[in-house]
């Protein structure tokens, strides 16, 4: 089967002009894949590059070198080196991300920020709100808040809204960024069981999780970073 | 959707000695949102004027597909032309609202202004569409026999919009839509224009000096420095990984809050 997802010999580094050209490697060669349906999750400690490498995979982050191919309905993009548009094509039809923190949108409502994706996407507005409160009553997100906009939240409340927004497109290729870090033993099971039938119905993971029960009831596999990681020069 | 809306090959304006922009390259695709961002000075303003024709560039070509999908060159149109293209296909939102308002006629007569100008002579069809443009706005209907000499500067900013917006145009142009604004009725400003920008799937060139609205708002972003366009992409890789020295500092001279 080919692979969803597949990076090969994948090299960042960061070079901070405003630190006098100061180098600083992340990862180098770094090379792995992820099979629909399945979830890889990122291993390793804080500070080694697991964020970075989502970032990279989403276009976030520019690379030095090597490929990102991203598969999806018989086409076939590299998100390393594809231009601006292609890649948020594939934003649009294949790659969804969930942040480890929601970018608060000014007076937007919480049902609203949910739904966007699914309209932007071309669903009827009044669907895709129908499909946001679905989503958001499975999170337990209390009703009253969903007219109100997020920046309010608690750090809990904030991550279900985008862990809702992550979700209702139900795109491809998954990319979750310690999607349960402020969630409570019930919310993080209603993640746990959407990731599931997400597998089941072949969307295809790579995560972060750093909580051990959510990464042993998700994962598949576990692609440890630090072997990638580049020891920094100073 | 397969060819651009706008293709600018080479832009270079010259004041005299003085560069304005130079050697700056673009294409805008249907429903893109642009953002152009850089300090005072580094040529936003002008590349703006030169690719919505306000301007004729000192070399340099700009292409725009008109509705019947034929990519044509701004500057070999006439004048009648260019000025039929500004007043039906095209928006430009002004940073200061006095200058793309009629300032001493009603709210509603602004908006509908550019209604009549495409030919729309029903009176009681051109009232309607602007009573519902206002309230799009968020401008009361109550006010629209006022002028907008009376208007808060936010409100005249929103009136500026619809004007703009009434005819349906394929791209606007916005020079700091969002500025001299305080800071609520930004965030008000900007809510609206993304809102209007994702329902009505036009494109959209953006000047600005706020990285935050060029976030919130643009897909891509180009970033210009004394005249020339030093990096450029998607928005959020440009302001979350930039590359040039110059994106780097003004990246990191944000005031977090």
């Amino acid at each position: 089967m080919t692979p969803r997802l597949e990076l090969r010999s994948v090299a960042k580094s960061f070079t901070m002009h405003r630190r006098g050209g100061l180098h600083l490697p992340v990862v180098a060669d770094l090379s792995f894949s992820v099979a629909p349906g399945e979830c890889v999750v990122l291993g390793g400690p804080s500070g080694i590059g697991k964020s970075s490498i989502l970032k990279m995979v989403y276009g976030n982050y520019a690379v030095d070198r090597g490929e990102i191919l991203v598969a999806n309905d018989n086409t076939v993009i590299d998100v390393a080196s594809a231009g601006p548009r292609a890649v948020l094509a594939a934003r649009q039809t294949t790659i969804g991300y969930v942040s480890q923190f929601l970018r608060v949108v000014p007076r937007v409502a919480a049902r609203d920020i949910v739904a966007e994706p699914l309209a932007a996407a071309g669903v009827e507005r009044s669907l895709a709100r129908d499909r946001a409160e679905v989503l958001l009553r499975r999170l337990n997100l209390p009703e009253r808040l969903w007219q109100l906009p997020p920046a309010t939240f608690s750090g809990g409340e904030q991550q279900r809204v985008n862990v809702a927004r992550g979700f209702i497109c139900g795109r491809p290729l998954m990319l979750l960024d310690e999607p349960t870090a402020s969630l409570d033993a019930a919310n993080r099971q209603v993640v746990i069981d959407l990731i599931g039938e997400a597998k089941a119905a072949g969307t295809s993971f790579l995560g972060i999780f750093h909580d051990e029960e959510v990464r042993d009831a998700v994962a598949d596999r576990i692609v440890d970073v630090a072997r990638f990681a580049v020891p920094s020069a100073s | 959707m397969s060819e651009p809306l706008l293709v600018a090959d080479k832009i270079t304006k010259l004041y005299g000695e003085r560069v304005g922009c130079r050697d700056v390259s673009l294409d805008l695709w249907p429903g893109e949102v642009l953002a152009v961002v850089g300090e005072s000075g580094s040529g936003k303003t002008t590349l703006l004027n030169c690719l919505s024709a306000r301007l004729e560039p000192t070399s340099g070509t700009v292409r725009y597909a008109t509705r019947d999908g034929v990519a044509r060159d701004l500057f070999a149109m006439s004048e009648a032309e260019r000025r039929f293209l500004m007043r039906t296909d095209w928006g430009f939102v002004h940073q200061n609202p006095a200058e793309g308002l009629r300032m001493t006629v009603s709210a509603g007569a602004n908006v509908g202004e550019r209604l009549m100008a495409i030919g729309r002579r029903h009176y009681g069809g051109i009232r309607q569409a602007a009573t519902n443009w206002l309230e799009r706005v968020e401008v009361g209907t109550d006010r629209i026999d006022d002028d907008p000499r009376s208007f808060s500067g936010g409100m005249r900013q929103r009136l500026q919009i619809a004007r703009n917006l009434v005819t349906g145009p394929r791209l606007v142009f916005m020079d700091e839509p969002t500025g001299g604004l305080d800071v609520s009725v930004q965030a008000r400003l900007l809510d609206l224009l993304r809102g209007l920008v994702a329902d009505l799937g036009m494109a959209a060139i953006i000047v600005t000096h706020d990285l935050a609205v060029a976030r919130l708002l643009s897909d891509r972003m180009m970033v210009m420095k004394d005249g020339a366009a030093i990096e450029g992409g998607l928005t959020d890789r440009v302001l979350d990984d930039p590359r040039e020295p110059y994106t780097q500092l003004l990246v990191s001279s944000i005031l977090q809050v």
